[in-house]
């Protein structure tokens, strides 16, 4: 006995989810009065807050990125002060919510500068508003902070997948700790360590919203924030928070696949014969690999 | 005054725990003699080489290379670079090549003379020279995930050769090669001392490299030299049943 269906392709019948999915969601959005027309007029605006995301995306990337190294490099050493305000660092941001740490950069240090500025008059002049920081300052620090923790942990597993040989390798031809970790250990622990950065990074991409609720001003808005503002005027949230989420989900599909061709470029110049198999089994037996799904 | 002697060893204890895995090795090496360090498996012959460059650090005792000499225990700001300073005189050459991956095979030539910041065109030509001389200026441009292990050993020796050490160490340079690959690596192991003069100090179960290379061969034991001498000496006639036993099971 032979099902008629086995004849169609995996992949043509997953396309037909997909599209029955978006047709249900039409209807039901039909039915809920979903007004096109006004997405239509606001998109452009909702669209333009993307620089502002992308930019606190980087800028938040950035740092963590930087705070991950010196997290995973200071994890490893046998430094007891290094590896104790590592160890600090990583556990109270991972420990504690990102939109905790957000308030704790944007409202709770001010007073700090205020009352210890207050306290000791030795402190250098306008240090009662030195830790006042703007909304956008503080969100993309706290990015940062809290992604960096995370990271540090990606790091410091890449830096010790770099096989013990390779460092003594690098010691036995007289490198310097700097040499051999730049030249030699850091490059190998990429490889490793960029495909999970870039998870990290699209998941950032979509915290920057977060940023929003510091009371980000209306210049320099972000995607979510100018959803909210327009849809809020509007009486029109279905519509606003819909666009918003389209956008955020553009963008994560636009870069998992920037990411997917990243990770096959640095794979070069080394053995990748076993992933060519695994790809050319895979297909032969035309089974899908990766499916249509969004990851992020 | 014994400037002749390029590495002196004294009185090597090396402890990882409670294990003590060198128990007092006395050992000097002259210019251009090689030594074959042999001993069963745990009998402190690898330990002993990976203290000379400090791969691994002594318990105790002193290690002298090319007139710097340094006591083993712990490592001070001060003592890390004199242990640079002093590897920069040793060769070493592993069991696993450790060649990096992520560079081409003449930028793991050049890395060590650039690193010691010999510029750049006086770099690539020594290292294509020491390529040739191993018989792969060829595979300058490769990787080294695209050649065989015996050339990559090569390329490893070419790699060492490039710091242009006074000593150079083996850490079993052929045991995770295929039998068939072996011969390459021993050949220009032996133009090194034919042709170079090259000081070495070889962890090997190649009786016929040591009988035919070696000035002087170091049977290991328990984390001591149970006997040495020449090759003749120790393979013809060994003095010690723990030797004649270890013997007879390799050749």
């Amino acid at each position: 006995m032979q099902l008629a269906s086995a004849r169609v392709p995996f992949r043509l019948k997953v396309a037909v989810v997909w599209v029955v999915i978006f047709g249900v969601l039409a209807f039901v959005g039909n039915a809920a009065g979903f007004d096109t027309q006004w997405i239509r007029d606001n998109f452009r605006y909702i669209l333009g807050g993307l620089r502002y995301t992308m930019v606190m995306a980087v800028a938040g990337i950035a740092l963590a990125i930087v705070l991950a190294l010196l997290g995973a490099l200071a994890r490893i050493s046998r430094n007891p002060v290094a590896y104790g305000l590592a160890g600090f660092y990583v556990s109270f941001f991972r420990g504690t919510p990102l939109i905790v740490q957000m308030f704790l950069l944007y409202l709770a240090l001010p007073p700090v500068g205020r009352n210890l500025a207050a306290e000791y008059t030795w402190l250098p002049e306008g240090f009662d508003q030195a830790l006042v920081l703007e909304a956008s300052t503080a969100g993309v620090l706290a990015l940062g902070l809290n992604y960096g923790a995370y990271m540090t942990e990606i790091f410091r597993a890449g830096i010790q997948s770099v096989a013990g040989g390779q460092g003594e390798a690098a010691d036995a031809l007289g490198l310097t700790y700097g040499q051999k970790m730049r030249k030699v250990v850091l490059p190998q622990a990429f490889r490793v360590i960029i495909p999970p950065t870039g998870n990290e990074f699209i998941a950032m991409m979509k915290d920057t919203a977060l940023i929003s609720f510091l009371g980000v001003t209306v210049a320099s808005a972000e995607v979510f924030r100018r959803s909210q503002l327009v849809g809020k005027a509007d009486f029109k949230n279905l519509e606003a928070y819909v666009a918003a989420a389209l956008v955020y989900w553009g963008l994560t599909v636009v870069f998992t696949f920037l990411q997917a061709r990243l990770e096959s470029r640095i794979g070069r110049g080394y053995d990748r014969t076993h992933v060519a198999q695994a790809m050319a089994a895979a297909s032969q037996q035309g089974q899908p690999h990766g499916g249509g799904g969004v990851t992020g | 005054m014994s400037a002749d002697v390029v590495v002196r060893i004294e009185g090597l204890h090396k402890s990882f725990g409670h294990l003590e895995v060198i128990r007092g090795v006395d050992m000097e090496v002259r210019r251009g003699e090689v030594v074959v360090i042999f001993g069963r498996s745990g009998s402190g012959k690898s330990t002993v080489l990976r203290c000379v460059n400090f791969i691994e650090d002594p318990t105790q005792g002193s290690i002298e290379v090319a007139g710097i000499r340094l006591e083993g225990g712990h490592r001070t700001r001060r003592k890390r670079e004199q242990i640079r300073q002093l590897r920069l005189h040793v060769g070493m050459v592993f069991q696993q090549f450790n060649l990096f991956p992520n560079m081409t095979v003449l930028d793991n030539v050049t890395c060590a003379p650039r690193c010691a910041g010999v510029s750049g065109d006086d770099c690539t030509k020594r290292a294509m020279d020491l390529l040739d001389r191993v018989g792969l200026a060829d595979k300058a441009r490769e990787h080294p995930i695209r050649l065989s292990g015996g050339q990559q050993q090569r390329v490893a020796i070419a790699r060492a050769l490039a710091m242009e050490p006074d000593v150079m160490l083996f850490d079993e340079p052929t045991s995770s090669l295929d039998p068939e690959l072996t011969g390459e690596v021993l050949a220009v192991m032996k133009t090194l001392s034919t042709e170079l003069q090259m000081t070495m100090m070889v962890v090997t179960h190649e009786m016929g490299f040591a009988r035919e290379v070696a000035d002087r061969m170091a049977f290991f034991h328990e984390g001591k030299i149970l006997e040495q001498g020449t090759p003749e000496q120790l393979i013809e006639a060994p003095q010690h049943t723990e030797t004649r036993t270890f013997l007879d099971a390799v050749l």
